[in-house]
């Protein structure tokens, strides 16, 4: 580990440059004293001795000084540090039992307060932990306090994390615009930094400028501004993108069973949502099962419930298939009824087994959070979502290219009679294929399970736009599915800071019928005479 | 002249009869609720008045959709959103005739308005103050969407699954839109809280006997309407359409003009049903365009037997009688079921319906009864020769 | 309108379809002459359905000209446009309209003002109804004037569709596969109404039928692979090797 090595042998050279050892009639020891003589003067040397001494211990003593836990006893002149009803040495940290005497606590005016404040800053800006020092570099980022200019200076010097570095030369340059003192070169130079930085924060800093800001330092900061919001815009449209992103793996996720079950045998079902939200309900089970008799489990519940979700959806898709829908083949506009019929019969037992009211599936940790991607924000639910999405789609691609089975459904639905005659049995293909598409329908709703409402109503959201992704790509046609998908998501999520989230899906949908006017097969329209066969 | 012998050739036997039966009914119950005693046994009560006033509503809708489905094969899974359309122009004209009556006493504006602090009536509410504006809305604003919607729709030869689902999607956006309310129209609650059409309070009995004589009235006028063009050539040809649209163009017919004709009416019809609607219930809202409403309207045309009239008209009062009679008990939760096994039951078991098969049944018996008497007379003028 | 460029009554030049890079049809170029009957054969996928397809309006081609009466430029119009400019067709599978009476499938068929609005407002006329009980007499239907066509037998429903053409009084007939299914005896029947109709106008007909193309006793075009592989009599066609490689001598 060369950075470890590389971290320690910076503590040590901070240790032999900066602090004094230890060993050397402990300068803090002197500093502390200073706090007892009860003067702001004094108190005020006694901070800026305590910072200077390096001891590891004067973080704490300059924030109990913060807190009014600082104490001292007027009569040895030791400095305490009240730690809840125990009391320590201030110099060692060691407990003391009872206080020697009356103690007084160190009094601070609002000057004090600041340096304490600067001291603070500074010391937690040289801490050994890289976190802590970014996040002490962003917090004087915001306050721009121009007392930890020298601090700053010092850890700049010293700083090789690059991360690190650049937070901190961004947290002098802000300092550094905000000061009098500092000349227009150096504001010049403060401005190109911040521009660098590029993000919100930057914006507000470079606009809240105070007005005696040189002019030159001024055009600067006007060019940097503009070109930020150019730098924004572009993150914002990323950012939109994934969002969008998204948004079309969960449509895709709906309708890659209806791909299927539409697309592939023709076959109108309207319950297809239901088949979503009985794979939601799974999860829900599986889950409660879950936290009643094995808690420890309770991250892989996700996992467990994936292929139980399969199975159940695709087994109600089977008896579905073979109880009602093989007899209206042929009759699309039938079974469309029929099978709306059955989603109304669906979801009025679900929501006599479970309650009308939402239910309440619970996020693995694995799935909880988010982490930044340059100014992106993706949360690994989504994330996990999308890859899921994708997954589905190219192992359901695998199965139809490369299994026995897939092959013989392509057979059947491309020439029943045909396939029929070499020896396939089309029935049992068709509940098959139809308890398939239904069986990822299922798939589907685990995934749901995590971003929408568990309710019998959960399908029913879903039903229009999986319809609209498999028209849009073009029936009949998986890799239309996955274009249509992500394209109606992206495009939703780019309408809707213009429409609003409800008018933007208006205009979507509003864009496919007037899509489905000029192309009314699709995107990736089968040609020929067998299409009107 | 003409219109006599459009007249004679549009009504057969059972037209005349279950016309007539319809036309007693928009007299005799509204004459048994004003006019009977409340003790007597012939009175009918006005709840149950204004609830088969409804129903004729839902019948007329039900004409409607079999216009097109049954006759035209085009199966329209949002013609609530043309129900809906036609009950919000009578809503606007219902509610700008509450004026300064409103809780918040604005002379012009209604109350969600003043709520939403607008300051002025939107243009789109002007002329709504006036009953036969709001009267040629019901009818123009179904009727304009349906004909802008299936020229694109017609025209691109979007039929079967396709259309219906894009209908669909056309009633769910525009549920999506009558939500939210900068679109002026009510948002989530709607419009209700109506006092008086032309003068006469909506609560009165009188004006709801009027209403509905004038609903049955109503679905007298479009059974004959109906009837007419079905008996015309123009039937003939969406007959034709409906079993085989390609040999129909061959033929030399533009398919996508007899489409968007027979569709806009059926959205006029709508409309009117709508219209119809909304003062007997008192309230309409973006609710009525749930794709769920327009599909269960469909249903009442399957259950009564698509392709006939009379069946579509009686599937839309027996359906809805029995979801009155079911949700209003014990039996609350069980509807759904019934519902949904109706969908399944009647799509597998009885595809032409109670009345198409009773009809079916009433040929096919007639047809073997013809064969017997053939056979007898054959048999008796054998022995002669 | 534009002069007109050719005699022929059909006249396609060097059209080419492609369905998925699948050429149908491959620089094919064909004329009828008016008053002509002529016979189309050709091996299954050799372009003869898409060919009607094409002259009716379902398919546009990628790229050639077709013209009707040298003056019509098919390719422009959509399929009722095409049937009133005068090209009747028939189909493969009958279509007939199965629930309307025989009567009223004829009715359908006449010929005369198609609008909505004259459908909406038509009267049953003396006129309408001796055209069509001439064409239910010329196709041997009239017994059947009331039955709903859906009744009726294959054979009767192909020559009930013969009659709607007849209604339809075009100049050309495009006739798809007109005796497949059918009896010898009707077979010939279809071959003599074939031949009063071609008293007043021309006939394409499309068939597999060897003994019933050598029966119309016309000229003979053979399509293979969507162009023209040989043309002329039967007995001629018939001679040439390419023809009897791929379709005669299999």
């Amino acid at each position: 580990m060369p950075r470890l090595a590389r971290l320690i042998a910076l503590a040590f050279a901070v240790g032999l440059s900066l602090a004094p050892r230890p060993a050397d009639a402990r300068p803090l020891e002197a500093a502390l004293a200073k706090f007892a003589a009860d003067s702001f003067g004094e108190t005020e040397a006694a901070i800026a001795a305590t910072a200077a001494s390096g001891d590891a211990r004067a973080a704490t003593i300059i924030a109990a000084l913060q807190e009014g836990r600082l104490l001292f006893d007027p009569e040895s002149r030791k400095v305490f540090i009240k730690e809840g009803a125990r009391l320590v040495d201030a110099a060692t940290g060691a407990a003391i039992g009872a206080p020697p005497a009356p103690l007084k606590p160190v009094r601070l005016n609002n000057r004090l307060r600041r340096a304490a404040e600067a001291a603070l800053g500074g010391l937690t800006l040289l801490a050994r932990d890289p976190g802590k020092r970014l996040e002490a570099a962003q917090a004087v980022f915001r306050s721009r306090d121009a007392g930890a200019l020298d601090a700053l200076d010092a850890a700049i010097a010293r700083e090789t994390e690059p991360r690190v570095k650049r937070a901190l030369e961004e947290a002098r340059a802000a300092v550094r615009l905000y000061t009098r003192g500092a000349s227009a070169q150096e504001k010049l130079a403060a401005v190109a930094v911040i521009r660098g930085r590029g993000d919100q924060d930057a914006l507000a800093l470079l606009a809240g400028l105070p007005p005696d800001t040189p002019d030159v330092v001024k055009a600067a900061a006007a060019d940097a501004i503009a070109s930020i919001k150019g730098t924004l815009a572009l993150w914002a449209a990323l950012q939109n993108a994934w969002y969008g992103l998204s948004l079309g793996s969960v449509l895709l996720l709906a309708a890659i069973g209806l791909a299927i079950t539409f697309g592939v045998m023709g076959v109108i079902n309207m319950a297809h949502g239901e088949m979503v939200m009985l794979g939601a309900y799974t999860t829900f089970v599986v889950q409660e099962a879950i936290r009643t008799h094995n808690p420890a489990l309770f991250d892989y519940a996700l996992m467990i419930a994936v292929p139980l979700a399969f199975l159940v959806a695709g087994l109600v898709g089977v008896l579905i298939e073979r109880g009602i829908i093989r007899f209206l083949y042929g009759r699309p506009l039938e079974t469309l009824l029929a099978t709306w019929g059955l989603s109304l019969i669906l979801q009025q037992a679900v929501r006599t087994a479970f309650g009308p009211t939402n239910r309440e599936v619970g996020a693995p940790s694995w799935m909880s959070g988010a982490f930044e991607l340059g100014q992106l924000t993706i949360t690994y639910n989504r994330l996990w979502i999308v890859c899921f999405g994708l997954s589905v789609f190219a192992a359901l691609l695998a199965m139809l290219r490369f299994t026995r089975l897939g092959l013989e459904m392509r057979a059947v639905t491309q020439n029943r009679a045909m396939a029929a005659s070499m020896g396939i049995r089309t029935g049992r293909i068709d509940a098959l294929t139809f308890g398939l598409g239904s069986g990822i329908a299922g798939i589907a709703g685990v995934a749901l399970s995590q971003i929408d409402n568990v309710s019998p109503n959960l399908g029913q959201g879903y039903i229009i736009d999986s319809f609209m992704v498999v028209v849009f790509g073009g029936v009949g046609n998986l890799w239309g599915t996955l274009v249509g998908a992500l394209t109606l998501g992206v495009a939703n999520k780019f309408l809707e800071p213009f429409a609003g989230a409800v008018l933007g899906k208006i205009a979507i949908l509003v864009l496919i019928i007037l899509f489905i006017q000029k192309r009314p097969r699709g995107l990736f329209a089968l040609k020929g005479r067998a299409v009107e066969a | 002249m003409r219109s006599a012998f459009l007249l004679t050739r549009t009504l057969d036997r059972g037209a005349t009869v279950f016309l007539a039966l319809i036309l007693a009914l928009a007299v005799a119950v509204p004459a048994l609720n004003l006019l009977a005693p409340p003790s007597s046994p012939l009175h009918v009560p006005t709840y149950v008045m204004a609830l088969f006033g409804k129903y004729l509503c839902y019948a007329l809708l039900a004409l409607a959709i079999d216009l097109i489905w049954g006759y035209c094969g085009i199966l329209s899974l949002g013609h609530g959103a043309f129900f809906a359309l036609g009950g919000y122009a009578m809503g606007m004209y219902l509610m700008r005739q509450i004026g300064p009556r409103g809780v918040y006493a604005h002379p012009v504006l209604p109350d969600f308005m003043v709520f939403l602090n607008w300051k002025e009536l939107p243009w789109y509410w002007y002329g709504f103050d006036m009953f036969w504006f709001a009267a040629l809305m019901v009818v123009l604003v179904p009727g304009l969407l349906a004909f802008v919607f299936g020229w694109f729709a017609f025209r691109s030869r979007v039929s079967g699954v396709y259309l219906s689902i894009i209908t669909q999607a056309l009633t769910y956006a525009l549920m999506l839109g009558f939500f939210r309310n900068n679109f002026g129209f009510g948002g989530n609650n709607g419009l209700t809280d109506f006092k008086d059409i032309l003068g006469f309070s909506v609560q009165a009995q009188g004006t709801r006997a009027a209403l509905f004589a004038l609903s049955a009235l109503a679905v007298a006028g479009g059974f004959l309407l109906c009837r007419a063009i079905i008996a015309s050539k123009l039937g003939k040809v969406l007959v034709a359409i409906r079993d085989a649209e390609a040999r129909v163009r061959f033929l030399g017919y533009r398919v996508e003009s007899y489409k968007l004709f027979v569709f806009t009416l059926s959205a006029c019809m709508a409309g009117v049903a709508g219209a119809l609607y909304v003062p007997q219930v008192g309230i309409i809202n973006p609710s009525e365009f749930a794709p769920a409403n327009s599909i269960e309207a469909v249903i009442w045309v399957a259950v009564g037997g698509r392709g006939t009239l009379t069946g579509a008209v009686m599937g839309a009062i027996l359906v809805n009688y029995a979801k009155t009679y079911f949700t209003s008990g014990a039996l609350a939760p069980y509807w759904l079921f019934v519902l949904g096994a109706l969908f399944v039951a009647v799509t597998l078991l009885l595809p032409r319906g109670v009345v198409g098969t009773w009809r079916h049944w009433r040929a096919e018996r007639q047809k073997t009864l013809a064969a017997r008497r053939e056979a007898q007379r054959a048999a008796a003028a054998q022995p002669a020769e | 309108m534009e002069p007109r460029t050719t005699p022929a009554l059909l006249y396609l030049d060097g059209v080419t379809v492609t369905f998925d890079g699948f050429r149908a049809i491959n620089n094919l170029s064909l004329a009828i002459e008016p008053g002509e009957m002529r016979a189309i054969i050709g091996p299954n996928g050799a372009g003869k359905t898409t060919m009607m397809d094409i002259v009716t309006g379902k398919t546009r081609p990628d790229k050639g000209d077709v013209y009707f009466d040298g003056i019509h430029d098919l390719t422009r119009l959509d399929e009722a446009e095409i049937a009133a400019l005068g090209i009747g067709r028939k189909f493969q599978k009958p279509t007939v309209f199965e629930s309307h009476s025989v009567e009223d499938n004829l009715r359908l068929a006449l010929k005369g003002d198609r609008t909505v609005r004259a459908t909406l407002f038509w009267r049953d006329s003396g006129e309408e109804q001796a055209r069509i009980a001439r064409i239910l007499e010329i196709t041997r239907l009239l017994p059947f004037r009331t039955r709903p066509a859906g009744s009726l037998s294959h054979g009767q429903k192909q020559w009930l569709e013969i009659g709607m053409l007849l209604a339809q009084e075009p100049k050309l007939l495009l006739v798809d596969e007109p005796v497949a299914g059918m009896t010898d005896a009707e077979t010939m029947q279809t071959v003599e109404l074939l031949r009063e109709i071609n008293r007043e106008r021309s006939v394409v007909v499309v068939e597999h039928d060897m003994a019933f193309v050598r029966e119309l006793g016309v000229k003979v075009t053979v399509l293979h692979e969507g162009s023209v592989l040989a043309e002329g009599s039967l007995d001629q066609v018939s001679a040439d090797p390419r023809v009897i490689e791929v379709y005669l001598g299999r």
